[in-house]
């Protein structure tokens, strides 16, 4: 059995530390997403309720910042630059080696096993290793579609 | 000496006005908006009310207040290209298929586009998905025709205190829904409407019905009656071009009007106002004798109802349980009428005209069915009426005027104020104040257009205080201040929409408040016609009364003319704390709704998360709510919900379930 019981005590305590102060929406979800990797709707109607707005709004303002996820993540992240540089040294045929390699389909970002969630960004300022790929906190630089498969295995092995 | 300005080269004064746009619009330019609107805040977004100012360049006149010696210009060259680009820019992404909306003629971007001319779209059509939203009896949402100028956001949040919707996602991708983009059923929505009603185009819509009633109509089979409620009167001509002081012309015609169309019996709501006014005196001065559930709510509102039933559930008991003047129709259309006219019940149809979308949603309400059978088939609202006999190709403005049939056709002033906020207070006055001796037939005082209006009168040695309310907002603040006892009152009437009745969703659309004003004077005026003005005074309610309901408050009256409410949660999504794998289990639901969460089911919840203490055996999930807050923390126990609780009688309950 396991218990869940300290990732809510967490929420209530983020909430206690902001008191209940609707004006802290926003860092109150930065936090809470810290805990649970992501906003789900049950927290989301919990911190409604307990800041006294309506969901609508706590919905609305997770939905306007691309920080916010609203879906689980996966164990590992994979950014992608997508940036000018990264684009033009040709960043999509990464893109679609690690999403062949990962099996997703269109409009899927995070693999059935949670292992693996990928995400472009606009730049991560380092164009000069164009094209850049970031797993977790790593930055691999001068990416090639056969490196990426490299350490997409690896870690999958390591798993 | 005033301040001045130059608008288009022309010095003009202003004194308070908030904004540039109040200040242009009163030199009678109307530059063209979405999102302005008098009763909302100023919001800023679609960028139309643009104007030059002298050395600051283009600015949007909404959002900026006159200073001394501005030199601005409204209609210069750019601007008006700037403005034909964003009209352009919100056709390129809109649904045009105008020919077939509900919106066409009344529709603000059809009026602005035409105005502003526009011949083509230089853009790209992105394809509107097909998004209707039809999940409730009230509104339908369609966002392929939405212009994203908030208006309806901010009426839910600022008027209503509500909320139902919200702007979701940001730039080219954002649109307006329910939280977690759910469908409005789903949502907190009472279904007032009023988001249909500031609508500039069709994305939001009342669900119409009137196809079923032309299909009830023309089934031989089938005898089909009819009821308009009071505020109907006072604004279908509106549509019609007639303008008629006390509307009692105009009812006449839609009397006329709706046997024509093949209506066996044209009745009017009023008359059931006026039992809903017998039956609930009578349950006021019941209450003010025992002190019981004081104050008393008025139930006639479905979405002040449902308002309560979702956010209030503690004053529930408050509520007036009598049924609403709809809700007495059609008990009596459905369970009485069919013996009186002689139909057979199974060929009758009952259908209501409202000025409201709640009514829709009322109408279905399993508390007002009877052996799972719904009493009223169809509501159809004044709109709808209208376009029914436009449908009909009836000349209604040259129709002859004809009466009401009885019994439900015989109304008195009483009845027919109803439609305007305060009108059911005055109505009960002229009821509870007749009782005590008090001949007077107006009490002018209950009257008027302030959001929350108070009243104090005596009634024999007692000293009654009323509260008028319109706007969900204000019934908010009030609930508050009697639940924090600031404020005592024993009478309290709300109507979820501004103005009340007359104001309502399902009325011709205005946004010009003196409209509604003038609806209200027709109620007035109409009141002022009749030959009786005390709903007690009724002699076919007295006749009601005396052949199938004993008297008012009776067993009888209590079967046909009362109902019943509940809690309705607002939130479905459950915090799942842990879960057992094991196959026998107890099942723990602890409350975190805010008052809960502060009188420490916090700690409950970690107790009962210990599996250990349990052999694992417990699935825990926290939840909101189980709404009794006075009486927190509550806990749901395998079913079984137990009130001020502590952890420890939590964990003992526990362990004896598991026992077992």
């Amino acid at each position: 059995m396991t218990s869940n019981y300290d990732k809510f005590a967490s929420v209530c305590r983020i909430l206690e530390e902001n008191n209940f102060d609707k004006s802290k929406l926003i860092p109150i979800l930065q936090s809470v997403q810290e805990e649970y990797r992501y906003l789900s709707e049950e927290v989301m109607s919990f911190i409604s309720s307990s800041l006294d707005m309506s969901p609508a709004i706590v919905y609305g303002v997770a939905t306007f910042y691309a920080h916010f996820a609203l879906k689980p993540k996966g164990k590992n992240i994979i950014k992608i630059c997508n940036g000018t540089a990264c684009h033009v040294k040709k960043s999509t045929v990464i893109i679609d080696a690690i999403r062949k390699k990962l099996g997703l389909k269109e409009n899927e970002n995070t693999t059935k096993d949670m292992l693996f969630t990928i995400e472009t960004v606009a730049c991560l300022g380092a164009c000069g290793l164009a094209p850049v790929v970031v797993i977790n906190d790593n930055v691999y630089g001068q990416i090639t579609t056969e490196k990426i498969a490299a350490l997409i295995d690896e870690m999958t092995g390591a798993r | 000496m005033g301040k001045h300005l130059t608008i288009n080269g022309k010095k003009v004064e202003f004194t308070d006005e908030r904004n540039l746009l109040e200040v242009v619009r009163k030199e009678n330019i109307e530059l063209p908006t979405f999102c302005y609107h008098s009763e909302l805040s100023i919001h800023g977004a679609c960028r139309l009310c643009m104007v030059e100012v002298a050395g600051k360049g283009i600015m949007s006149a909404c959002s900026t207040p006159p200073e001394p010696d501005m030199d601005i210009k409204t209609n210069t060259e750019h601007l008006i290209e700037m403005r034909k680009i964003t009209i352009e820019l919100l056709l390129a992404s809109h649904d045009r298929e105008c020919t077939m909306c509900a919106k066409s003629e009344s529709c603000k971007l059809q009026y602005l586009a035409r105005r502003l001319g526009i011949e083509e779209v230089r853009f790209k059509s992105v394809p509107c998905k097909n998004s209707k939203d039809i999940s409730t009896y009230a509104l339908i949402r369609d966002n392929g025709k939405c212009v994203l100028c908030g208006d309806c956001v901010r009426f839910c949040d600022e008027i209503q205190s509500i909320g139902a919707l919200g702007f979701i996602g940001r730039g080219s991708r954002s649109k307006i829904c329910p939280a977690f983009e759910r469908d409005l059923e789903s949502s907190e929505c009472v279904y007032c409407g009023q988001c249909s009603r500031v609508c500039p185009t069709g994305a939001i819509l009342p669900k119409p019905e009137f196809r079923e009633v032309w299909k009830a109509l023309s089934d031989e089979k089938k005898k089909v009656i009819i009821a308009i409620a009071p505020a109907v009167r006072a604004a279908l001509g509106e549509v019609f071009g007639i303008a008629e002081e006390n509307g009692t012309e105009l009812a006449g015609k839609i009397v006329t009007a709706l046997r024509s169309m093949g209506f066996a019996k044209v009745f009017d709501i009023s008359f059931t106002a006026d039992m809903t006014i017998v039956e609930e005196a009578n349950e006021f001065l019941g209450r003010l004798e025992k002190n019981d559930d004081m104050p008393m709510f008025t139930s006639c509102c479905p979405a002040w109802v449902r308002f309560v039933e979702q956010y209030y559930p503690d004053f529930i008991k408050n509520l007036s349980s009598c049924r609403s003047p709809q809700g007495m129709y059609g008990s009596i259309a459905r369970r009485i009428m069919p013996e009186v006219l002689g139909i057979p019940k199974e060929e009758l149809v009952v259908v209501s005209v409202m000025p409201c979308t709640a009514k829709k949603y009322e109408a279905r309400r399993t508390e007002l069915a009877k052996d799972g059978v719904i009493d009223i088939d169809y509501v159809i609202t004044t709109q709808e009426l209208a376009l029914m006999i436009e449908e009909a190709g009836l000349h209604f403005a040259d129709l002859e005027a004809s009466a009401f049939d009885m019994p439900l056709g015989f109304k008195t002033g009483g009845g027919i104020i109803f439609g305007t906020s305060g009108g059911v207070t005055e109505a009960v006055l002229r009821n509870v104040m007749n009782t005590n001796g008090d001949e007077a037939e107006e009490f002018n005082f209950v009257r008027g257009e302030n959001g929350v209006r108070e009243a104090k009168l005596k009634v024999g040695s007692k000293e009654l205080k009323l509260a008028i309310v319109h706007g969900l907002k204000n019934a908010r603040k009030v609930l508050r201040d009697i639940r924090a006892d600031e404020k005592r009152y024993d009478f309290v009437e709300v109507m979820a929409c501004p103005g009340g009745c007359v104001g309502g969703a399902g009325q011709p659309v205005y946004s010009d408040l003196a409209v509604r004003k003038r609806r209200s004077k027709v109620l007035y005026e109409n009141d002022k016609t009749m030959e009786l003005h005390k709903p007690q005074d009724n002699p076919y309610v007295q006749k009601m009364y005396k052949d199938y309901l004993e008297k008012s408050g009776s067993k009888k009256a209590h079967e046909y003319l009362h109902t019943s409410y509940k809690y309705r949660k607002r939130f479905k999504e459950t915090l799942e704390i842990s879960k057992s794998s094991l196959d026998k289990v107890v099942n723990v639901e602890v409350c975190v709704g805010t008052n809960c969460l502060k009188k420490g089911s916090k700690k409950i919840l970690k107790r009962v998360a210990d599996g250990n203490k349990f052999n694992d055996a417990v699935n825990v999930q926290a939840l909101i709510c189980l709404e009794r807050c006075s009486k927190g923390p509550t806990v749901k126990i395998n079913g079984e919900t137990f009130e001020h609780c502590t952890p420890d009688s939590v964990e003992d309950t526990v362990k004896e379930e598991l026992k077992k």
